[in-house]
């Protein structure tokens, strides 16, 4: 049953002429949009997996109170990017929390435009840090769970957080957690691919990528076709993507089941 | 196990729970000032400068919304869906994860992709066709029709995930009660699945969030039931920004209980597991 | 082996549910309730004035579903092209009909117009209704709005010398929002340009209009090339967050800005919250005339409506003048009907009505129309404007340059779709053509 329904999807992708991809690609917002969601998985991704790595590495410390951790930081995980382009707008508004606070500690005198477009630099930083708050916990989970597989003698406990820490890292901990890396980084990278209610909420058009450009032909301009052919791009860059992580983060199971 | 008073090793500890509790901040704090703006009177939302401890609080915004048309009946939908959607995809998810882990067969990677490839595909694109099938089919405006887009939504990345789960329970004891005399189904049943269990459970977690949060497929395949995002989506992304902070509020607020629920079961697992 | 018995137990209640869930999904349709689609009134409250008051008075059960236009036009076709229709009664802009005539997917409401006889609705929104044909009537008007300039009260000292609030040019304008920014160091003049705002339609219907006559003709004018300039030079004391603003209550409530254009129903709630702190004024007026923009909603029947008596009877009710002197009451849609406007009018909505009022009185009012014709398009005809408005004034690209682009991409939509001109612009034969 699932089986047909993916097939089902598949039909409607053919079919369409080569004009539509030139439409999309002399858009305006074209370049922008693939420009500013490539910087922006360049900089979220490996962002996400060192914070995810740093908080599996905390809960496998066996600190008291873990499990209160834990549930603390996947909650974000049932947060939809609807919710959390709400959230973080709240903050980044101009008369916002952050302009609030920083008025209350002293440091403007009026509330100053974060969600700009002549502050391009300061509209990327508001998506990346929503972002990065949104997504950091599936890749925890992932991490969190790979971790466990890993026998405890690898990890001792107590030690997690002493010293010589980088070098079991390096050495014994992301060797053991190849698979779950790979599983992890594929996956957040093809979801941030798609991500755009974020940058809708807190950016508008301004800082157009990709997945929102798709949603604009598709809902607002009703340009089926155009919408397609940035799907058909999406799809195109996540399989090479796809194929990256594969090849880069190889698996030797042999090597994991010893 | 016996302290050392190591000074290194207590700064380490220190520094873990350093780290922790900012982390724990770091995610808090925006769900606080979300519940903050979705329980201030409504006045208080245009205020400036804002306030971080609220003077006032109140329920007017939040008891509307509850109260206003169709947003009890899109949770229970929501809750629904979600559930079927976690059934069906661990129902097949699991065993085609483990068929991966397990097998090699010429052309695996490229399978992967094949798999991965799916989810890469936008959804919104494909609603109009999916529609004009669901109605032929029926299942046009049923909570099941949603779930069956859920779930192929999800497949692709719960057969990842427990693929790579079972790629990390170690085969030798699988080998173990197959030599023992087990059939090889009863040592997936008896020996993989169990050990298997905190990363199954992860990827529940993961296929219930996605459906619960997913909005498109659930906007266009359904008329009267509704999901609670598709109906947040619809009635309030554009109402004033007090109705928008409690929809915000009430999106997140079923999130925290469902993963406290799951956060138990999730260690439970890792202890048994673990021993 | 407790484990495999306790997952066991869970999955098979869970699929226990599972088909509960199965068997408590499809809902059937009883002939009694009227299925009711609309792209209006999406916001929460205006759909519970909607559900609670407007409705209330109708005899039978009324299933009110506001919805974005994606999905509400994909919801409608589908349904179409599957012949299995649900939705009764639609409820749309004039821009949000084309693709469902275009699908065959309306009923001709010319019998129904009969049984409404006594209702006089203006004989240009019927015309409207035609969509271009003769002798069709593809909707019956419903309800109508407009866009307004609304201000803070804290901003009206700060008006230019001799400049009368009520008759304030493009120029003035300008200056105003300046002097703004000189006393409080702050932009405070705001356009809703947000992924949501109607920023086009301001484009469309005021500042082309008012700087060269017509919406589509003078697109590369030389008094197009002029307006840009000077819209460009305002810009620079509009507030930067203007690219995310939706509705321009938000921020004239929370005084991010005091000056604001935007649709009647997106000014609403400030004035209604606070009736005190705002005044409601036209638009500005340019060298050719007051431009603006009336615009109709109306109420159409699908083919194959399960309903179709229903149907009927919720228009005729919904277009009685004592509906749509409640629903202006309600949610602020002015009536399409001659009504009595009731008493108890909400101040905030007297202060609108007056503004509208004023607006089309004005000496120089130059009305347009919606864009008409354009069938699908609508959105890329949108889109046209708003790309020309992101270069020129978001990246300063050069005017002339982006205008002899961005007509040519026009000119484009407009040959397919075959759209002969519509007012202001002069009528053509054949489709309108940039010139």
């Amino acid at each position: 049953m699932a089986q047909a329904l993916l097939l089902a999807f598949q039909t409607p992708e053919g079919g369409f002429a080569l004009g539509h991809v030139q439409q999309m690609a002399g858009d305006v917002a074209f370049k922008d949009a693939l420009r500013n969601t490539i910087l922006l998985i360049l900089l979220i991704v490996p962002l996400q997996t060192t914070l995810a790595l740093i908080m599996a590495l905390l809960i496998q410390a066996g600190l008291r109170g873990s499990g209160l951790f834990l549930y603390i930081w996947t909650i974000p995980l049932g947060i939809s990017d609807l919710a959390a382009g709400i959230v973080w707008l709240s903050i980044f508004t101009e008369r916002g929390y952050l302009n609030s606070f920083l008025r209350d500690i002293g440091l403007i005198q009026r509330p100053i435009p974060i969600l700009s477009y002549e502050n391009p630099q300061g509209l990327f930083l508001a998506v990346a840090v929503a972002e990065t708050w949104r997504a950091t916990a599936i890749v925890m989970v992932i991490l969190v769970a790979g971790l466990q597989m890993i026998p405890r003698d690898y990890v001792e406990a107590a030690e997690v957080f002493g010293p010589g820490l980088w070098q079991r890292v390096r050495y014994v901990i992301l060797p053991l957690l190849r698979p779950s890396l790979q599983v992890a980084l594929i996956l957040r990278t093809i979801l941030a691919f798609q991500v755009f209610a974020v940058v809708i909420a807190l950016a508008g058009r301004v800082m157009p990528v990709l997945a929102g450009e798709a949603y604009f032909w598709y809902g607002s301009y009703r340009n089926p076709n155009v919408a397609a052919a940035y799907a058909v791009l999406i799809l195109f860059i996540s399989i090479a993507n796809t194929v990256l992580y594969l090849r880069a983060l190889r698996t030797r199971e042999e090597e994991v089941a010893l | 196990m016996r302290r050392i008073g190591s000074w290194r090793r207590h700064s380490g500890r220190v520094l873990a729970y350093g780290l922790a509790i900012l982390f724990s901040t770091w995610v808090l704090f925006p769900i606080y000032l979300i519940a903050v703006s979705s329980l201030s009177p409504r006045e208080a939302i245009y205020q400036w400068p804002k306030a971080l401890f609220p003077a006032a609080l109140s329920l007017d915004t939040l008891a509307f919304f509850l109260g206003s048309h169709g947003v009890l009946g899109a949770t229970i939908n929501s809750i629904w869906v979600a559930l079927i959607t976690l059934v069906l995809s661990l129902a097949i998810g699991t065993p085609a994860g483990y068929a991966l882990a397990r097998f090699v067969f010429p052309g695996r990677d490229t399978f992967k992709i094949l798999i991965l490839t799916t989810r890469a595909f936008p959804i919104v694109i494909l609603s109009i066709p999916l529609a004009v099938t669901f109605i032929q089919w029926g299942l046009y405006d049923t909570l099941l029709g949603v779930a069956l887009v859920h779930t192929a939504l999800a497949l692709p990345i719960t057969i990842l995930v427990t693929n790579s789960i079972f790629v990390s329970v170690p085969r030798d004891l699988e080998e173990a009660a197959l030599t023992l005399g087990c059939s090889p189904r009863q040592a997936f049943m008896r020996v993989a699945l169990p050990l298997a269990l905190p990363g199954l459970a992860a990827a529940a977690i993961f296929t219930f969030v996605l459906s619960w949060n997913e909005v498109f497929a659930a906007t266009i395949l359904t008329l009267r039931s509704r999901t609670l995002p598709a109906h947040v989506l619809t009635v309030l992304n554009e109402s004033p920004l007090p109705f928008r902070f409690a929809g915000g509020f009430f999106l997140i607020a079923p999130a925290l209980v469902f993963i406290f629920i799951i956060r138990r079961y999730l260690l439970n697992m890792w202890g048994r597991v673990v021993k | 082996m407790k484990r495999i018995v306790y997952l066991s137990v869970i999955a098979s209640l869970l699929l226990g549910l599972t088909g509960l869930g199965a068997a408590c999904g499809p809902t059937p349709t009883p002939l009694g309730p009227v299925t009711f689609l609309s792209t209006q009134l999406r916001p929460v409250e205006e759909a519970e004035k909607m559900r609670k008051v407007i409705l209330a008075g109708f005899p039978a059960k009324v299933d009110f579903i506001p919805e974005d236009t994606g999905p509400f036009t994909d919801r409608i076709l589908a349904e179409q092209k599957a012949g299995k229709v649900t939705v009764d009664v639609v409820g749309g802009l004039h821009g949000d009909l084309p693709p469902f005539i275009e699908a065959g997917a309306l009923e001709d409401l010319t019998p129904l117009l009969a049984k409404l006889g006594d209702r006089k609705f203006p004989a240009a929104f019927l015309e409207l209704g035609r969509m271009g044909t003769k002798d069709k009537l593809y909707y019956i008007p419903w309800m109508q709005a407009t866009y307004l300039l609304a201000a803070n009260k804290k901003a009206l000292q700060y008006l230019p010398t001799g400049a009368n609030q009520d008759a304030l040019t493009y120029d003035q304008l300008k200056q105003w929002a300046a002097n703004v920014q000189k006393a409080t160091g702050e932009k405070k003049l705001g356009f809703p340009a947000g992924p949501k705002g109607l920023m086009h339609r301001f484009f469309q219907g005021y500042l082309y209009p008012s700087y060269t006559g017509g919406q589509v003709t003078g697109y590369r004018s030389p008094e197009a090339v002029k307006m840009w300039q000077e819209f460009k030079d305002l810009w620079q004391y509009v507030n930067p967050q203007s690219t995310t603003y939706d509705f321009m209550q938000e921020p004239l409530l929370a005084g991010e800005v005091w000056i604001a254009f935007d649709h009647t129903a997106r000014l609403i709630n400030a004035l209604k919250q606070k009736p005190d702190d705002f005044v409601v004024m036209p638009a500005p007026a340019g060298p050719k005339g007051l431009g603006f923009m009336p615009v109709i909603v109306g109420l159409a029947i699908t083919k194959g409506a399960p309903n179709r008596a229903g149907a009927e009877k919720l228009i005729e009710h919904l277009t009685r003048p004592e509906t749509q002197a409640v629903t202006l009451r309600e949610v602020g849609f002015f009536p399409v009907v001659e009504a009595t406007i009731p008493k108890d009018l909400p101040v905030g909505i007297r202060m609108e009505g007056e503004g509208v009022a004023k607006q089309s009185a004005a000496k120089t009012a130059l009305p347009s129309l919606l864009p008409v014709g354009l069938g699908g398009k609508g959105g890329e005809f949108n889109k046209v404007y708003l790309d020309t408005f992101t270069r020129i004034v978001i990246k300063g690209e050069d005017i002339a340059k982006v205008l002899d682009e961005q007509a040519k991409a026009m000119q484009k939509i407009l040959d397919e779709t075959k759209a002969p001109c519509w007012p202001p612009d002069a009528p053509s034969v054949g489709p309108c053509k940039v010139k």
